[in-house]
């Protein structure tokens, strides 16, 4: 048996500087760690699914059951349909600053609203 | 498309070498398809929006002129923060495919090393050379973001490189590689059968092969030739000897060298193949193996390389700034210098004659099962064929590749 630190290898950087895109490289690295916390409350949310499935077969819920548990092909979608409903609910701010550049008249500035359409 | 669905992991081809992987690593991994299938269809395009929108007009009101380089692009795409965002969601998603791949493997890794070894010990189909030197370009990079690339050696006779490449394949390319990953080594295959239908190789040779992947369709289609999948990551083909034995073939030897240092005899290969290898070695290496490779070829013999098909003059400088990311910031650094290289040039001067090169696209052999209707839906490749005009795209049919290459 070789010792190897499992967790330290996994995590190991690839070598060359990391590129930080935002203005400010702290905000990157706390996207990181949401979107990694965002990875496990779906693979949270897959393994409660795989329950409940197993509880409306009548299959033993046991850890080796949920393990070997494989999808059938409507499970399958429904799955992974959840999965881009959920990545979606959680990029909606990426989204909506899309719609922005897209179109300008959801732009207006709430201040200069009133005064602007005073007369309308 | 919007609402077309990658399969779910646990729909990849299994054997006997194949990890285990719990219910965990499986929706994990099934997490990040689904991210990077979101980042590609629906995150990404919106990069073109706010470059008309508000990159570009800024970039002509502070210079006086529209951007006219693709550095120019990446370098005022750069302040922009929707494309900050994108460009910040898509490298995090690749660290953390390579994490859980990693993780996955490296949990098992005495397992799996046992499991390679009986399947490697003792046979004369894989060679191992314990002296070899790693070319200088490839240890400068750890190509995709992958800590370590595809030689680092963590423990003796290690496998990690090799089995993190296969089980993360599926996430990187978001299943449009088909279940066993080999898309592209069947769509070869159906190119040279189809193009070339009297060749009948008995000597091939799969240089920068890696696991080996895109190896084993060849070996299929010509189950009479000898066929060598040649690598540079002792790891890569380790595991490429153990995964091709454990899945039954045995006409395929596995051979750990640097291409440009090969020891085969002159004028012994029917068939040169490469395979998506040219982009991840320097200018110098490319033209120094090339040579090689005209040397290795018999008269009358094929030389076959899938890549990206290189800039024109009229690409896009939007295409060309998309196409070029991976390589400022996926760790594929010789790409840029590739896309801008003339690929006819380089095999001319390797000594080819220049009235028996050609290039073409292809697309993959279609799928049954659930990588059929996807298969195809996300291509890095498929604006890059759109640009080489000779194919039409069609989105249910499988993956679409550049060819190009040469006669001996
Ligand atoms: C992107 S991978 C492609 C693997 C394979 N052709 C496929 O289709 O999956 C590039 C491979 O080229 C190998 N490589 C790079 N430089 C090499 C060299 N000088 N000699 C042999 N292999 C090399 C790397 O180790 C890596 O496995």
């Amino acid at each position: 048996m070789t010792e190897i630190d499992v967790n330290k290898l996994a995590n190991a950087k690839a070598k060359g500087k990391r590129p930080y895109f935002f203005d400010d490289p702290a905000v990157e690295r706390v996207l990181s760690i949401t979107m990694a916390v965002a990875t496990e409350l779906a693979v949270t949310r897959e393994r409660l699914d795989t329950v409940e499935r197993l509880l409306e077969d009548g299959v033993p819920v046991t850890k080796a059951n949920i393990d070997s548990y494989r999808p059938d092909d409507d499970a399958a979608q429904e799955r992974q349909q959840w999965h881009a409903d959920y990545i979606s609910r959680i990029l909606r701010i990426v989204h909506q600053e899309l719609e922005a550049i897209e179109n300008e008249s959801l732009n207006e500035d709430s201040e200069k609203l009133a005064d602007k359409y005073a007369a309308a | 498309m919007a609402n077309t669905l990658p399969p779910t992991f646990d729909r990849t081809g299994r054997h006997a070498l194949t990890p285990a992987v719990d219910h965990d690593e499986l929706a994990r991994f099934n997490f990040l398809t689904n991210l990077n299938v979101h980042l590609g269809q629906q995150v990404s395009p919106g990069n073109r929006s706010a470059y008309e929108k508000r990159v570009k007009p800024a970039f002509k009101k502070a210079a006086g002129r529209d951007p006219e380089t693709r550095q120019d692009l990446r370098k005022a795409m750069r302040n922009d923060p929707y494309y900050q965002f994108w460009a910040a969601l898509r490298r995090n998603t690749m660290e953390q495919r390579q994490q859980s791949g990693r993780h996955v493997v490296l949990r098992q890794l005495d397992d799996l090393i046992g499991k390679a070894k009986s399947f490697n010990d003792g046979k004369d189909t894989l060679k191992i050379d314990g002296q070899m030197k790693v070319p200088r370009y490839l240890a400068r990079v750890d190509n995709h973001c992958m800590p370590g690339s595809y030689y680092t050696e963590v423990v003796a006779d290690d496998i990690l490189a090799g089995a993190n490449y296969e089980t993360g394949l599926f996430v990187t390319t978001a299943g449009s590689m088909s279940s066993k990953g080999d898309g592209g080594g069947r769509a070869i295959v159906n190119f040279v059968k189809k193009s070339f239908a009297d060749f009948k190789p008995k000597r091939i040779l799969d240089l920068g092969a890696g696991i080996g992947v895109n190896t084993l369709p060849l070996a299929d289609a010509f189950p009479e030739a000898e066929v060598f999948a040649v690598d540079a990551g002792a790891p890569m083909v380790r595991w490429g000897h153990a995964r091709a034995q454990a899945m039954g073939y045995d006409n395929v030897k596995f051979i750990h060298a640097d291409g440009d240092n090969l020891d085969f005899e002159h004028g012994s290969f029917d068939w040169i193949q490469t395979t998506m290898f040219w982009h991840e070695t320097s200018t110098t290496a490319i033209q120094s193996m090339m040579k090689k490779m005209f040397d290795l070829l018999a008269p009358g013999g094929l030389f076959l390389n899938v890549e990206q098909p290189n800039f024109k003059p009229d690409t896009p400088l939007y295409d060309q700034f998309t196409r070029d990311w991976d390589a400022w910031y996926n760790n594929e650094p010789f790409w840029s210098k590739l896309h801008v290289m003339d690929v006819f040039e380089l095999v001319k001067n390797a000594g080819f004659d220049p009235r028996k090169l050609f290039d073409g696209g292809t697309e993959a052999d279609i799928e049954q099962g659930q990588f059929q209707p996807w298969s195809s839906t996300l291509s890095r490749h498929k604006h890059e064929l759109k640009d080489s005009g000779d194919v039409k795209h069609n989105q249910y049919k499988g993956e679409r590749w550049y060819l190009y290459g040469g006669w001996k």
